[in-house]
């Protein structure tokens, strides 16, 4: 723990503690995790990227149907490959832990979602977030019809502008009256 | 925040073309002056910060003309979009940091042009004042709309580079209504440093962010103020940036303290948040109980056993003579019998010396206050607890959003085993399954009539199940008391305690009665949860009903003993008087050991004997269970599914899940029983801490090594509430018989605190009479008389919390959605503005009569 607080830096880590829900525990175990799935020369360069695949195999992310869109979302990498660096890392859990807002929750949420990055889920949006609910064995598969019905059960529920997509605006208000949202987007290290 | 301007800005750029042609002009122009004025007045270290900053803008600015160009002629080009809303992001920052250029560039010029500021003439001030405000206005404007951003920000620009034309003046030379724009301007960005974990971008973007708000706020918060207001001002400030940081400190080494968050955090990962949430509880449960033992220890145990007589000196403090043999037995003591029952485990060992010790300690007195703090303290908790959680869930509900919760909300982010995510696939293809079916047809109503006498049959099987076990902890109860006048030596282990044994039994057999018999009714399985818990309920209330009442009638009996003992120790006393006085005549004082000495029954330390023996059968019952019912079975189904004929593992016996409602309400009544008995047993809450510390580890250990995951996983949701909800009946009805015995019953002759007294409450009276000056006694007892008259409107005022906390967060909900909860609000409020109109009224006619 010395070392990596050392490295890590006071201020640094009194700016992380002022712009993320993060203790500085937790910003230290984050470090700690981020660094021990960093190879050995990536470690020295200061801003290293950690491609995607390796941080899947995080335990906490390894069984999460929305792992990649995760990434992708957290990601500020410009090849858009799904690389986080340690600062994304932080908005990450951020977003995820247990004080964070359910603006900001469901703001992230939606992007999650938002499969194709167009800022509406539409149609085969829902469609893939229904396949990703429902895992990916066939027998847990939704049938054509059903899928059909059940998005459009969705939009009529959610679509208030009814331009046949779901908005940012109309999905937080979706979730927001939701009883288990903030307690269940919780990712904690 | 950003999504409306996003959306603002589609409406916009939707609705009004024209409008946009002439912004473009006018951004044109802009950025030509703009260049303009960059390359020729700053200097030079400022000019290539400026520069950059304003190709930036300028760069975006041709970059939104493009796209917006390409929006005219085709719709919607998706990923334009997504980067249009990071620009106006990106704008808001830029913004930002513009304003703050500005501000410093001021700044710098301003050390600079010392001299020449006197001349400057007060025109210009005033003009640049004017503009500020003007500049201010449209900004507070632009954040209340949002809609007419792109105007306003141009305004802005505009503005702000004439401000740039100005020299600036010095913070001394500043009128007081500049001082107070540059203090706003300062808390401004101190708010905006606060909010800043709430924004939604990338830690680049907000680190820079911070930092310039950060050297802004520090290069003019000394500046503010004058002469010796300035001064303390500075130390304000210095003292506000302490204070945030010790906060921030503080809030770390409290997370520090929150005991097995590692435990709890692998619990989750495995079994999502349900099980997760039964053990939070049984944590937050841990908390409190380590609130009233430290209460009892600190204020009653350790200071009687410190400074009070010692064991010994007196009858109630030792062992009588006939119990002497038997009093060290490891099975008496099991029993808290012998040495344990004439300790300060127990009521009945306290003196009812008014001071002890020479501190002059008040021991009856923190008694009681410690009895009536223990509940006061329970009560706060509760309530504060359930409304926080009102306030964190919101209006849940609401039933207009159930597929669109199934979709967004239904992921438990916290699972983390491959095989619970399984089930969880396999739970949510079921249940949009079952809402797609649902949603067809409403219901079929073909076999309704057999539908309906089932669970008629059903409720019927269960009313018979809770009345026989009521009548069997009734009849057990009398039989035991029978066997007490008995002796207990002359019975075996079970008929000693049967009454506890059978309470367990009850308690572990019956569950499993009502699932079987729950199966007929064929509810959806949530309804089904819920009667099941309700039944549970009734039946551990029923049972914790009849036990006391038995009680009931024990204490009855032994104050009619009591009587009997009462005479005869006069009688005992006087015969013994005249029997030395009569022997010689000299009255030497009479020496009698104080286990000789007859004494009366001390019902309260029977009846805190009945419960810590209760809690400690009922600890015994579930760690068995436990050991039993997961730990044996898992081992078995584990070693002999090698050499079985059908898959143990997957087929019949299999692994047992995780009962998380069944545990929780174990422990709520386990919790109702520590509130009843820790007035007469003052070691209950140490027994209940000790029992929480040890159930954590082994429920832990028990639910990792031995239970599955749930096959439908439940997610924690809006339960909480109503486990509290629950907690808080079991502790209104836990205080009930407690303050019934209290206020109604006399208090033993011979032991106890409050021995000698008619009510145990009288010793408040005494420390009055006797440590207060009569004033002082006079005014609160007419305080007393008024609050005694008042305990409803206690309730009504915890109602009254609960509610106002409850329509907060509906106005929360109505202020950040729609109009549509208005109205339950306005109920809600009028509710509330109801109970504290009779309030008032009540206080009249209270006033009244006292004055007449």
């Amino acid at each position: 723990m010395g070392t990596t607080a050392s490295q890590l830096g006071k201020d640094l880590l009194s700016e992380y503690q002022e712009l993320t829900f993060l203790t500085k525990q937790e910003i230290l175990l984050a470090h700690k995790r981020f660094t021990e799935l960093l190879t050995k020369d990536e470690r020295d360069g200061a801003n290293s990227r950690l491609p995607m695949d390796r941080i899947l195999t995080l335990p906490e992310l390894k069984s999460n149907p929305f792992r990649e869109r995760i990434c992708h979302v957290f990601s500020t990498s410009p090849q858009k490959d799904g690389s986080l660096t340690f600062e994304d890392f932080l908005d990450l859990l951020s977003a995820f832990s247990d004080s964070a807002t359910l603006e900001i929750k469901s703001h992230y949420a939606f992007r999650i979602f938002d499969f194709d990055d167009d800022g509406t889920l539409d149609g085969s949006d829902l469609e893939k977030l229904v396949n990703c609910l429902t895992g990916e064995t066939d027998e847990t598969r939704l049938s054509p019809e059903e899928m059909r019905q059940l998005i459009s059960n969705i939009l009529e529920e959610s679509d208030i502008d009814k331009d046949g997509t779901v908005n940012l605006s109309e999905f937080q208000h979706v979730i927001s009256r939701s009883p288990d949202f903030v307690s269940s987007f919780k990712i904690v290290l | 925040m950003s999504v409306s301007f996003t959306t603002g800005d589609e409406d916009e750029i939707s609705t009004s073309e024209h409008e946009r042609g002439k912004n473009r002009g006018k951004r044109n122009s802009n950025d030509k002056e703009k260049k303009k004025k960059g390359n020729g007045r700053r200097k030079a270290s400022r000019e290539r910060e400026g520069e950059e900053d304003l190709q930036d803008r300028t760069e975006k600015r041709e970059k939104g003309k493009k796209r917006r160009a390409k929006n005219d002629l085709d719709e919607k080009q998706p990923e334009e979009e997504d980067e249009e809303q990071v620009k106006v992001k990106n704008g808001k920052v830029a913004k930002s940091k513009k304003n703050l250029k500005n501000e410093t560039t001021r700044k710098i010029e301003q050390e600079k042009k010392e001299e020449g500021d006197a001349e400057e003439g007060k025109s210009k001030k005033k003009k640049k004042k004017e503009e500020k405000d003007r500049g201010k206005q449209t900004e507070k404007e632009e954040e209340k709309k949002k809609k007419h951003k792109k105007e306003t920000s141009e305004e802005d620009n505009e503005e702000e580079e004439e401000d740039e034309e100005e020299k600036e003046v010095r913070p001394e030379s500043l009128s007081p209504e500049e001082l107070e724009k540059l203090k706003e301007a300062v808390d401004e960005k101190k708010k905006l440093i606060q909010g800043l974990r709430g924004k939604p971008w990338p830690m680049k973007k907000k680190l820079v962010t911070l930092r310039e708000s950060q050297e802004f706020v520090e290069k003019y918060e000394g500046a503010l103020g004058k002469g010796k207001g300035r001064k303390l001002y500075a130390y304000k400030v210095m003292m506000t940036k302490k204070w945030m940081k010790f906060q921030r400190d503080f809030e770390n080494f409290k997370t520090a303290c929150i005991p097995w968050e590692m435990k709890i955090k692998e619990i989750e990962s495995h079994f999502g948040s349900s099980v997760a949430s039964y053990f939070i509880f049984l944590r937050w449960m841990y908390g409190i109980n380590m609130i009233l033992f430290g209460l009892t220890f600190g204020l009653v145990m350790v200071p009687e056993a410190l400074m009070g007589r010692p064991y010994g000196s007196i009858p109630r403090k030792t062992v009588p003579r006939a119990e002497e043999g038997s009093a060290m037995d490891f099975a008496v003591l099991w029993d808290f019998g012998g040495y344990a029952q004439y300790s300060v485990l127990f009521y009945g060992y306290y003196n009812n010396q008014r001071s002890i010790g020479w501190l002059k300690f008040r021991m009856p007195l923190s008694y009681f206050l410690v009895g009536v703090g223990t509940v006061a303290y329970s009560y706060m908790v509760v309530i504060r607890t359930m409304a926080r959680n009102a306030n964190e869930s919101g209006v849940g509900d609401d039933n207009s959003f159930n597929f669109s919760w199934k979709m967004f909300t239904s992921w438990d982010y916290l699972i983390g085993n491959p095989e619970t995510a399984d089930n969880k696939f396999a739970s949510i293809t079921t249940s949009f399954k079952e809402a797609i079916l649902e949603e067809q047809e409403s219901r079929k109503d073909d076999n309704i009539h057999l539908t309906r006498f089932l669970r008629v049959l059903a409720n019927f099987l269960v009313l018979c199940c809770l009345a026989g076990s009521g009548y069997l902890i009734y009849f057990v109860v009398r039989r035991s008391q029978k066997f007490a006048l008995d002796g207990l030596e002359n019975h075996t282990w079970w008929e000693r305690n049967e009454v506890n044994m059978v309470m367990s039994l009850l308690g572990m057999f019956c569950p499993m009665l009502f699932d079987v018999i729950s199966a007929l009714e064929n509810y959806h399985p949530r309804v089904a949860l819920q009667w099941q818990l309700g039944r549970i309920f009734a039946l551990f209330l029923g049972n914790l009903y009849t036990f006391i009442i038995a009680l009931m009638d024990e204490i009855n009996l032994k104050r009619e003993e009591e009587k009997v003992v009462k005479f005869n120790i006069t009688m005992w006393e006087a015969s013994l008087y005249n029997g030395t006085v009569s022997e010689n005549s000299t009255a030497s004082p009479i020496t009698i050991h104080p286990a000789d000495i007859p004494r009366g029954p001390c019902w309260e330390t029977m009846v805190g004997q009945e419960f810590v023996r209760l809690i400690i059968s009922d600890t015994m019952t579930t760690y068995i269970t436990l050991l039993i019912g997961d730990f044996l079975r898992a081992v078995l189904v584990r070693f002999l599914n090698y050499c079985w004929c059908w898959d143990l593992e997957a087929g019949f016996p299999s692994y047992s899940e995780f009962d998380v409602s069944g545990n929780v309400l174990g422990l709520i009544f386990n919790q109702g029983m520590i509130w009843m008995g820790a007035f007469y047993a003052p070691c209950l809450p140490a027994l209940n801490v000790l029992r929480l510390h040890v159930s954590m580890y082994l429920q832990c250990w028990a639910v990792m090594c031995c239970n599955v995951p749930q096959e439908r996983v439940f997610k924690a949701s809006g339960s909480n509430n109503f486990y509290m909800a629950m907690l808080l009946v079991i502790l209104f009805l836990s205080t009930l018989p407690a303050i019934y015995t209290i206020v109604s019953i006399p208090p033993s002759f011979d032991c106890g605190p409050f021995s000698g007294k008619s009510r145990m409450f009288d010793v408040i009276q005494e420390t009055l009479e006797s440590d207060f000056p009569a004033w002082f006694s006079k005014v609160f007892i007419m305080v007393l008389f008024y609050i005694q008259t008042k305990i409803q409107i206690a309730f009504i005022q915890l109602a009254i919390y609960y509610l106002q906390s409850t329509s907060k967060s509906y106005k929360e909900a109505n202020v950040e959605l729609k109009k549509k909860l208005q109205t339950v609000t306005l109920s809600e409020l009028h509710v509330v503005w109801i109970l504290l109109l009779t309030f008032e009224i009540n206080l009249c006619f209270e006033i009244r009569a006292l004055v007449f």
